[in-house]
């Protein structure tokens, strides 16, 4: 009688187990769909995104894309020479200033804060400057350098790019330092190398592959920037290569032709946008292939 | 010690030989420079660089504040507050613009949390080790596409597929909420979200998916070891222990989207008005500096919207210094923890 009673209360937790159990495998192969769907939904329009734009822009991408000036609305064809052209200035001057300043804060963070409340303010503040929206500096540029010059210039906007460059360069300069083993600097110390010398070619030469990589990610984030652009260098339909006039952005014209109502410059638009990504993603994946081969190798 | 020098041949043959030796190696280090002063200068020099990241964020903030004086003190607060944009009349209030940049914002972090919670996971927990590394590439790609570009493709493509199939199905499914209500234009608050929620997928992504395997393995091999399921440890294991760190990646990806410019400039609307339905179209903060700036000619109009600028940046300031504390809360500790 007990027996009978015992074998029934075990067959039925048995079969709450398993019912149970059956219950947590079904969310459980419900929550891997979840995942496994959510990650194709996010690679689809990327895959939507780049098919539509190779599509597009290879169409309209020819050579006289690159070597004429675009021609007035209504006549076909014409290029982007001048926008090309203006972005290369406008990112040297950004370049210029954003790489050296972001270097040396970076050499500053891992050489000589560790731990200092200083280099905890700096690090803090890189991070937060890095999530400031790239609009609210181009007017900060435009009010501290086209406001007081009273025109446009590529100065103003590659001051504006540089500025955003330097809290993306300072944070990879000094995780590249970090990496750099401490018995390298020691042995160099060791030997009597001041300690300035010491950062130049030890440190900063062992991690150079490394800050090249946080250079470029930086090159590659402002060289899509248009926000900052359209206050501070505005924009120009000629040929402009002087630094104190308004200058072409390739991501300002994007923007131009892709508002305007006429197809051609809808095309142009297109071609530009490929232009512009395939640079950008060059970068990027060469970011990515010299990080992958261990940067550091010869050092660890 | 030049003086040393000089005496050195006079003394006995043996001791100047020592001493020059002695003098040229000084003279090899002094030759080097004086190292005391080049580390000062060196020192001093990378501080400056370092401290002029102070310098750019407290000359924005001191840029953006004194030339929005004028609307400060003719409005106050109430400039907030106020619906009315008429720069003729000199009458601003940039509460359709703050309306439309929070509902856009939220909008895209609704669509594109749990798609990036989902992908860290994925990546995290479940994929194959095949799949893991191309996948990352993958949607950090989607980051390094410029706002402009996205832009292009949400006017050419996305604003036509919302225009033709989503909204007129929105409407006839879910019009009686009153949220998709109204003609149809294809451009409007649904489009700015979308188009937001793409763009900030990545970064939610790639921050949880850091927080996430900031969780010791230790974690996951003692809730497996109780017998739970896959899900079950990921839910108690992975997520409750990153859980700071996640909130932390989702406030980054809100920072991003409410300075979001050019792509929501391109396919929000662009009119200054409140709507309930979200297929109407609206007007962000971002994107009316983006489009009136340029225009503003007289020094009241510039310093409104300087003013709607300088509540960006003070947003953006406090969201992301609330974001960067509590992802570093959780990924500071994760090496000594791991290793414990």
């Amino acid at each position: 009688m007990a027996d009978q009673k015992n074998r029934e209360i075990r067959r039925k937790i048995s079969s709450a187990a398993r019912l149970n159990a059956s219950w947590r495998g079904v969310k459980n192969h419900l929550a891997t769909g979840l995942a496994i769907l959510s990650t194709l939904l996010v690679v689809a329009p990327l895959i939507a995104i780049f098919g539509y734009l190779v599509f597009k822009g290879a169409s309209s991408l020819n050579w006289a894309f690159f070597t004429q000036m675009p021609k007035p609305i209504g006549e076909p064809g014409g290029g982007m020479a001048n926008a090309i052209a203006g972005s290369g200035l406008i990112l040297a001057i950004a370049s210029a200033i954003g790489i050296p300043v972001g270097i040396a804060a970076g050499v500053y963070l891992a050489e000589f804060s560790r731990g200092t409340l200083l280099g905890n303010a700096v690090r803090f503040t890189a991070d937060v400057l890095n999530g400031v929206p790239s609009i609210v500096m181009g007017i900060s540029i435009y009010s501290l350098i086209v406001l007081r010059q009273k025109h446009f210039s590529a100065w103003a906007g590659g001051f504006a790019l540089g500025v955003m460059m330097v809290p993306t360069i300072t944070r990879t300069t000094e995780e590249m330092l970090l990496m750099v083993p401490h018995m390298v600097r020691e042995a160099a110390l060791g030997l009597g190398v001041p300690g300035w010398r010491s950062v130049m070619s030890i440190s900063l030469r062992t991690a150079l592959p490394g800050v090249i990589t946080g250079c470029m990610l930086a090159f590659a984030r402002v060289a899509g920037e248009t926000a900052p652009l359209l206050f501070t260098a505005f924009g120009n339909e000629f040929w402009n290569l002087d630094p104190s006039q308004p200058t072409a952005a390739l991501p300002l014209q994007i923007f131009n032709y892709a508002i305007s109502p006429y197809d051609d410059w809808h095309r142009l638009a297109w071609a530009g946008a490929l232009v512009l990504i395939t640079l950008i993603l060059v970068s990027v994946s060469l970011v990515r292939y010299v990080a992958n081969r261990g940067v550091l190798k010869g050092a660890s | 010690m030049q003086s040393h020098e000089t005496q050195a041949p006079e003394v006995t043959s043996h001791a100047a030989e020592g001493d020059a030796e002695t003098s040229a190696i000084r003279k090899f280090l002094q030759g080097r420079g004086s190292s005391a002063v080049a580390d000062r200068l060196f020192y001093l020099l990378v501080a400056a660089c370092a401290c002029s990241i102070f310098a750019i964020v407290i000359f924005i903030a001191y840029e953006l504040v004194s030339r929005s004086q004028l609307t400060i003190h003719k409005f106050g607060l109430s400039f907030f507050f106020r619906s009315g944009w008429d720069p003729v009349n000199e009458s601003f209030g940039a509460w359709p613009f703050i309306y439309g940049t929070l509902v856009s914002s939220f909008l895209g972090l609704l669509i594109a949390v749990p798609l990036a919670l989902g992908v860290a996971i994925f990546l995290t927990e479940m994929c194959p080790r095949m799949l893991r590394q191309p996948l990352s590439f993958l949607t950090e790609l989607l980051a390094a596409i410029p706002s402009v570009v996205y832009g292009l493709w949400a006017i050419f493509v996305m604003v036509p597929i919302l225009r033709d199939y989503v909204d007129p199905f929105l409407k006839k499914t879910l019009g009686w909420t009153g949220l998709f209500t109204g003609p149809i234009f294809g451009v409007g608050m649904l489009a700015a979200g979308v188009i937001i929620a793409i763009m900030i997928l990545p970064i939610i992504s790639s921050l949880a998916r850091e927080v996430m395997i900031a969780v010791p393995h230790t974690q996951r091999e003692a809730v497996l070891a109780l017998g739970a399921t896959r899900w079950e440890m990921i839910r108690t294991g992975v997520l409750r222990n990153a859980r700071i760190g996640i909130v932390g990646s989702v406030i980054l990806g809100l920072g991003r989207a409410l300075g979001e410019t050019m792509a929501v400039t391109m396919v929000i609307g662009n009119r200054p008005e409140i709507s309930k339905s979200l297929l109407a179209p609206g007007y962000s903060m971002a994107s009316v500096l983006a489009n009136e700036f340029s225009e503003a000619t007289d020094d009241m109009y510039l310093s409104a919207l300087i003013e709607i600028g300088l509540a960006l940046f003070l947003v953006t300031i406090v969201v992301n210094a609330l974001a960067r504390i509590l992802v570093w809360a959780v990924t500071r500790g994760a090496p000594a923890r791991a290793g414990a």
